[in-house]
């Protein structure tokens, strides 16, 4: 089975800045947003079970290649990367125009998206490329099992979940359901420098003279704004409950409030 | 989290290795420490866990399984894993060590047998030269291994054998010519601890590294085959110093790793704690603490880092650069940890925090692979050698 992950480098949650523009200052240390690397673990064990490759395909500015590397770390044969300076800005419909058009660069039977982004959040993209690629979309899986010329999925509902089937190729978009996304070995760390990232701009996959990127979003971004201060937070992070549970009793009974 | 320290240095690999065992170490081995401790018990999951990781396999050859990684490598990853409990950290370096006389002097044929296991981190490896008596004197081994055919058959008691308890295969260090010089009296065997005669007669009860097993092993006439002695005869207590030159900045990294897990608890501490109405990180008192175990373990750092490339580019001064970096790492751990603990105050003396655990812990890097007072013979041997 060829399945495309679609990745995408996000800042690392918690230390996300905004630039002058107002746009999200991509030059923090970037990390796998954290479904797609829930999807990718899932993808790996799909082709470990039933064969097959697993490709990344992100876009993203050209000096992003470190979660990509952690990515291919953790298994992933290969990855493309669509990169292009007019890209900056693109909106979700841009989005998925570019990665729809690097799909039908690429052989594939599933290509597997995760829900939504830490970043930007619309959750979009997954569908609108099933749309532009006219394939089945399944979105919510919290398990995806392969079958002869088709996907089975289960997808999370209000009530417990449905099953769904889908001839392929198909899109599925997964949550964090599918389980814990493994640790890279240190062996599949050192193979990942040998594997390949391979870039393309926007005229590589046919979309120089296109109305994608920044200049020609559909959404125009209007105004930003961070949360407003809430004075000094203090936030627990002890991986032990009974830890935790003693510094929160601690600091109320510090300020008297126990 | 664990202050990176100066990058320059270290390549790609040795940055991503680094990078991915302090995940690890923050992520699923931290939560670990103050039980293991606690109950002193080896952890096998974590065993586990270096295994499938490949952390285990650094030290080896790739043609047998391993990631044939340098020394520096291998010391990054102890010293990361240290950072969050010195008993996981000590199971890299104790596997490094026990494999180093194979890995030094072994044959194609030896290598093929046991290293693969090891490398895969199915198996572990102890070292056993010290015993009761031959501590500091390491060449006043007792322990006998007399031929016989084409075996020869061991018999003594070794002590204070980490993983002596847990390993599948210990290199012993036995008398082969009583008669001889002291360095050319003993040899290496690689011994099953599957053999007959093999037993493990007591188990340690220690202040710090408490889940690392430390044993005591009786050799009652173990039956072991030629093929299983590493070099010549005579070869064994050259074959022991050239390991330990190799091995002993495994311990310094252990050591550095311990003093930054404490600069790091302290340095937080010090920011949360109020007392006078402030956190008790805006006292110059508690900021010169700091500063001090910061300078300290820096500088221990960077002279083990310096140490693993002389080492490895086959410097002919290796034993001093190993003395060198254990013996300053050793006394940083046990400064830094203590400090560690005066920035709890009465807290840092209990075990609801994790500062007291890695002042007991800092303790064995200044005692084991050769006291700090052993590290200064050997780096004055070598300098009055250079002069001579």
């Amino acid at each position: 089975m060829r399945i495309v992950v679609l990745m995408k480098p996000v800042p690392d949650p918690g230390e996300e800045r905004l630039g002058a523009d107002g746009r999200l200052d991509r030059s923090v240390s970037a990390v796998i947003n954290g479904n797609d690397e829930y999807v990718l673990e899932a993808a790996l064990q799909l082709v470990e079970a039933h064969g097959g490759e697993v490709t990344l395909l992100s876009m993203a500015p050209a000096g992003m290649t470190d979660p990509i590397r952690k990515a291919l770390a953790m298994g992933a044969a290969r990855a493309v990367l669509v990169t292009d300076p007019g890209l900056a800005g693109a909106c979700a419909w841009s989005t998925a125009q570019v990665l729809a058009a690097a799909l039908r660069t690429l052989e594939y039977d599933l290509v597997l998206a995760g829900a939504d982004t830490s970043d930007g959040g619309g959750g979009v993209v997954g569908s609108a490329i099933a749309t532009l690629l006219h394939h089945p979309y399944l979105s919510h899986a919290r398990k995806i099992e392969p079958f002869e010329g088709g996907v089975r999925v289960e997808r999370i509902s209000a009530v417990g979940h449905d099953v769904l089937e889908a001839a392929l190729p198909a899109v599925v978009a997964g949550t964090q359901l599918l389980g814990e996304p493994r640790y890279p070995s240190l062996r599949g760390i050192m193979g990942a420098r040998s594997k390949e990232i391979a870039t393309r701009t926007l005229a590589e996959i046919g979309l120089d003279d296109r109305p994608v990127g920044g200049a020609h979003a559909t959404t125009t971004l209007l105004d930003t704004r961070a949360p407003a201060a809430r004075g000094s937070t203090r936030v627990v992070r002890d991986l032990d409950p009974a830890a935790a549970a003693a510094a929160i009793v601690d600091f109320l009974v510090e300020r008297r409030a126990l | 989290m664990t202050a990176a320290p100066a990058l320059g240095r270290l390549t790609d690999d040795q940055r991503a290795i680094r990078d991915a065992v302090q995940t690890l170490a923050r992520e699923r081995v931290a939560p670990r420490a103050a039980e293991i401790d606690r109950t002193a018990t080896f952890p096998e999951d974590l065993r586990l866990l270096l295994a499938e990781q490949g952390i285990l396999g650094l030290p080896f050859p790739e043609r047998f399984g391993g990631l044939g990684a340098d020394l520096l490598t291998v010391c990054l990853a102890i010293e990361a894993l240290s950072s969050a409990c010195a008993t996981t950290g000590l199971i890299l370096a104790v596997q490094e060590l026990g494999a180093l006389p194979l890995l030094l002097a072994g044959t194609e044929e030896q290598l093929d047998r046991f290293v693969p296991g090891l490398a895969a981190g199915s198996d572990l490896i102890a070292f056993a030269l010290t015993e009761a008596d031959a501590g500091s004197d390491a060449a006043a081994v007792r322990t006998r291994a007399v031929r016989d055919g084409e075996t020869y058959l061991i018999s003594g008691t070794k002590r204070f054998i980490s993983h002596g308890s847990v390993a599948s295969l210990v290199t012993v260090f036995a008398v082969t010519d009583p008669e001889a010089d002291r360095r050319r009296r003993l040899s290496a065997f690689v011994v099953e601890t599957t053999s007959p005669g093999f037993s493990v007669s007591r188990l340690e009860h220690k202040m710090g590294i408490r889940g690392s097993p430390t044993a005591e092993l009786a050799f009652d006439d173990v039956r072991v085959p030629v093929a299983n002695r590493i070099g010549a005869e005579g070869d064994g207590f050259g074959l022991a110093m050239r390991t330990l030159d190799r091995s002993r900045p495994g311990i310094a990294a252990q050591a550095v790793g311990i003093a930054q897990g404490a600069l790091d608890a302290a340095a937080a501490y010090a920011g949360q704690r109020r007392q006078f109405g402030k956190s008790i990180g805006e006292f110059q008192l508690v900021q010169g603490l700091l500063a001090d175990m910061d300078a300290r373990t820096e500088a221990a750092r960077q002279l083990l880092y310096t140490a693993c490339d002389e080492i490895e580019r086959g410097a002919p001064d290796a034993g001093r650069w190993s003395a060198l970096c254990k013996l300053v790492a050793g006394d940083a751990a046990m400064a830094v940890t203590t400090d560690a603990v005066q920035v709890f105050g009465g807290y840092g003396y209990l075990d609801d925090f994790p500062v007291e655990r890695m002042m007991r812990d800092a303790k064995i890097t200044q005692l084991y692979e050769g006291t700090q007072q052993i590290q200064r013979l050997v780096i004055a041997r070598a300098l009055l050698a250079r002069d001579a």
